[in-house]
């Protein structure tokens, strides 16, 4: 009783902040709304028994992601009502697309047969924690979609550099192996100034 | 052993493009960009030596690893073989030009070793997640190679109109595979096809076979997805429109292939209709609409529009001679495809590529050898006998007639006929306009080697034909067992 309770709280909360995720007028609203949605989320996670799954998604989503966006947010110089500008002109376009993929989805769940849905819910293996599960799952059944995953965000990685990293002349780093290695004899001279002579 | 990974050498080749792409990456980023030139041909010899492992291990029969994610059979070894290649010679006719426009990063091997790793996976994939994967994988790089020059605006935006339109495309073929996973509760092909066979095609499963085949006509620019290719054609710098238009293509077309004989076979009705009507779009779309242009690059993307039309005519007939013809088809594409990319970047006045059309006017007076090569290049792309792209054209049109299919194989003779208006108005401005001014400097001996190559290629198919049509027969038979 007590938990279809709070699904059904948790649920609502997230698709009420889901929608203020994108009406909010503030894109730093829209930002907090969204860490609002994935808290609820993991709430909803937690009701199904995936504790890691709830943390892993309270500590990656917002812990990184959520503040990510919000300095994205904050430090570019965003129009963002120059942005909704058009949303008018294209909103019949956009909700009739939106609606033909929403009936699609919905004949899709309709006609699912009893085989696909009996196969889809992976109940967790007896005797292990769900954490230990997932890790079977990642790391030995699906080992080469996670190391193709590592590639794809290798390749991210080389692209964000190749695309925005500009080496400046002119700029001076610090240099600690040249730091280390500079002996007394390079950096100071030492003098015998004879008096009434000068150097 | 540990469970799981059995079998997993047959992944030789990837691993060498995983293991030597970092390495080539370390030894970037240790030596700086005055590395390029070594980190580039280093990339080749690493994709020649991935091509050998994968020429080596053909007639190993069909091998999958990782619980049926990856299978390797001669259908895949001979893609790759053609994916490998066409980077490789990519990579060589690449080495001056990006020089010249002071491109010489050496991410770009890299990015192009990674993309073809993603190609690789892709041809081989048994699963739709391991289709996604390799799709992404080969994409992003992709999307990064094509504003690779991003100091100039026309590279920037074809990058970013790619981006936007590949990131739209990928989110409608992962709704169409959630679809597909609803109804067959696996991703691999062989469940998939298993579900089909026993339930047939719902009208859910059908919503799911669409959105597919929407997302994978995209990455192949066949009608009505081919919209960014012009775009990106035109913008992306010249040797990497002529990545673009080789290797990946070829990769897709497999990918294509693969996935509608291995995980539909027995909804062949649902999906026939469908690759019918975009190979028949592409095809006229790809005659009519090169027809105006100015620039040699849309026009080569509306012609590599039209091809995908002409080898999706072998999917369509989806017996072992469409096979078959699909993979003659993309040997010669790619073979015609490079020699036709050196001509292009050959149009240079001193320091700087010209891309018009009329700029190669009067070029058989001063370049007679030049225009020559580019001619026969022309007429074989047209489907002139006895030039390779004739038998290209022939035997997926042979296939599409066995299977019954005679509307779209008299609709692609007619295409075409209208196709080689375009291509023989190029070769009536080389060789009845007045002469422009000379293209200066030669060819370098790099290019020069791969134009009469893949000239010779083109004129001499008709006697060598025989290896290539026996293995690429070989090769089909593998996805009929």
């Amino acid at each position: 009783m007590i938990a279809t309770l709070a699904f059904y709280l948790f649920a609502a909360i997230t698709i009420l902040s889901g929608l203020m995720v994108i009406s909010a007028r503030n894109p730093v609203h829209s930002v907090l709304f969204l860490i609002l949605a994935f808290f609820n989320a993991a709430a909803l996670f937690v009701l199904l028994g995936a504790e890691f799954l709830a943390m892993i998604l309270v500590v990656v989503y917002v812990g990184a992601v959520a503040v990510l966006f919000l300095f994205v947010v904050m430090m570019l110089d965003i129009d963002f009502g120059g942005l909704r500008r058009g949303v008018m002109t294209y909103l019949p376009l956009g909700a009739l697309i939106g609606l033909l993929l929403l009936v699609e989805l919905a004949v899709g769940i309709w006609t699912v047969s009893e085989r696909g849905a009996a196969n889809l819910a992976h109940p967790t293996p007896e005797g292990v924690s769900n954490t230990e599960a997932i890790g079977r799952i990642l790391y030995t059944d699906y080992v080469f979609y996670f190391q193709l995953a590592g590639m794809v965000l290798l390749v991210a990685m080389i692209g964000a550099i190749v695309l925005t990293l500009r080496h400046r002349p002119g700029v001076k780093r610090q240099s600690i192996a040249a730091q280390v290695h500079r002996r007394p004899k390079d950096a100071i001279e030492i003098v015998d100034a004879k008096p009434g002579q000068g150097v | 052993m540990i469970p799981g990974i059995e079998n997993s050498d047959i992944l030789m080749p990837e691993y060498i493009l995983a293991v030597g792409g970092m390495a080539l990456l370390m030894i970037g980023v240790f030596l700086g960009d005055s590395a390029q030139r070594t980190v580039s041909y280093l990339a080749i010899l690493l994709l020649a030596l991935a091509a050998a492992v994968v020429v080596m291990s053909t007639g190993n029969g069909r091998l999958t690893a990782f619980g049926g994610a990856y299978v390797a059979d001669d259908f895949g070894r001979f893609v790759k073989v053609l994916a490998l290649v066409g980077a490789a010679l990519v990579l060589v006719m690449a080495q001056g030009f990006i020089e010249r426009e002071k491109m010489g990063h050496f991410e770009f091997p890299v990015l192009v070793v990674m993309s073809v790793l993603g190609m690789m996976v892709m041809i081989s994939a048994n699963d739709f997640l391991a289709l996604y994967m390799g799709l992404e994988l080969q994409s992003l790089a992709l999307y990064v190679l094509a504003s690779f020059n991003r100091d100039n605006l026309r590279s920037t935006e074809a990058g970013l109109k790619y981006f936007v339109l590949g990131a739209l495309s990928s989110g409608m073929m992962l709704y169409g595979i959630s679809l597909i996973y609803g109804y067959a509760g696996g991703t691999g092909f062989e469940q998939v096809a298993a579900t089909v066979r026993e339930i047939g095609t719902p009208i859910g499963l059908t919503f799911g076979l669409v959105f597919l085949i929407a997302g994978l006509a995209f990455k192949i620019s066949a009608v009505p997805f081919h919209m960014w290719t012009p775009d990106v054609y035109e913008g992306a710098p010249t040797p990497i429109t002529a990545f673009f238009s080789a290797s990946p293509k070829i990769a897709a077309m497999a990918l294509f292939v693969r996935v509608m004989l291995g995980a539909f076979p027995d909804a062949s009705v649902a999906w026939v209709q469908i690759i019918v009507f975009i190979s028949l779009m592409s095809m006229v779309l790809g005659s009519v609409a090169a027809i105006g242009q100015n620039n040699i690059k849309r026009l080569m993307a509306y012609s590599s529009i039209g091809h995908m039309g002409y080898a999706l005519v072998g999917l369509a007939a989806g017996s072992p001679q469409g096979v078959q013809g699909v993979l003659i088809y993309l040997a010669i594409y790619l073979a015609t495809n490079i020699g036709v990319f050196v001509c292009i970047l050959g149009m240079r006045r001193g320091d700087k590529n010209v891309e018009n059309i009329s700029d190669l006017a009067g070029l058989a007076q001063t370049r007679p050898g030049y225009a020559f090569a580019f001619a026969m290049l022309m007429f074989s792309l047209a489907g002139i006998p006895p030039l390779a792209g004739f038998f290209a054209k022939f035997y997926v049109f042979l296939a599409a007639i066995q299977a019954g299919l005679y509307p779209l194989a008299v609709a692609g003779v007619f295409a075409s006929v209208v196709g080689a208006y375009y291509y023989l108005r190029i070769i009536k401005i080389m060789y009845f306009d007045p002469p422009a001014e000379s293209f200066s400097p030669a060819f370098e001996p790099s290019l020069r080697v791969l134009l009469i190559a893949s000239t010779a290629f083109s004129l001499f198919f008709i006697a060598a034909a025989q290896p290539l049509v026996l293995s690429a027969s070989a090769a089909a038979a593998t996805l009929f067992p």
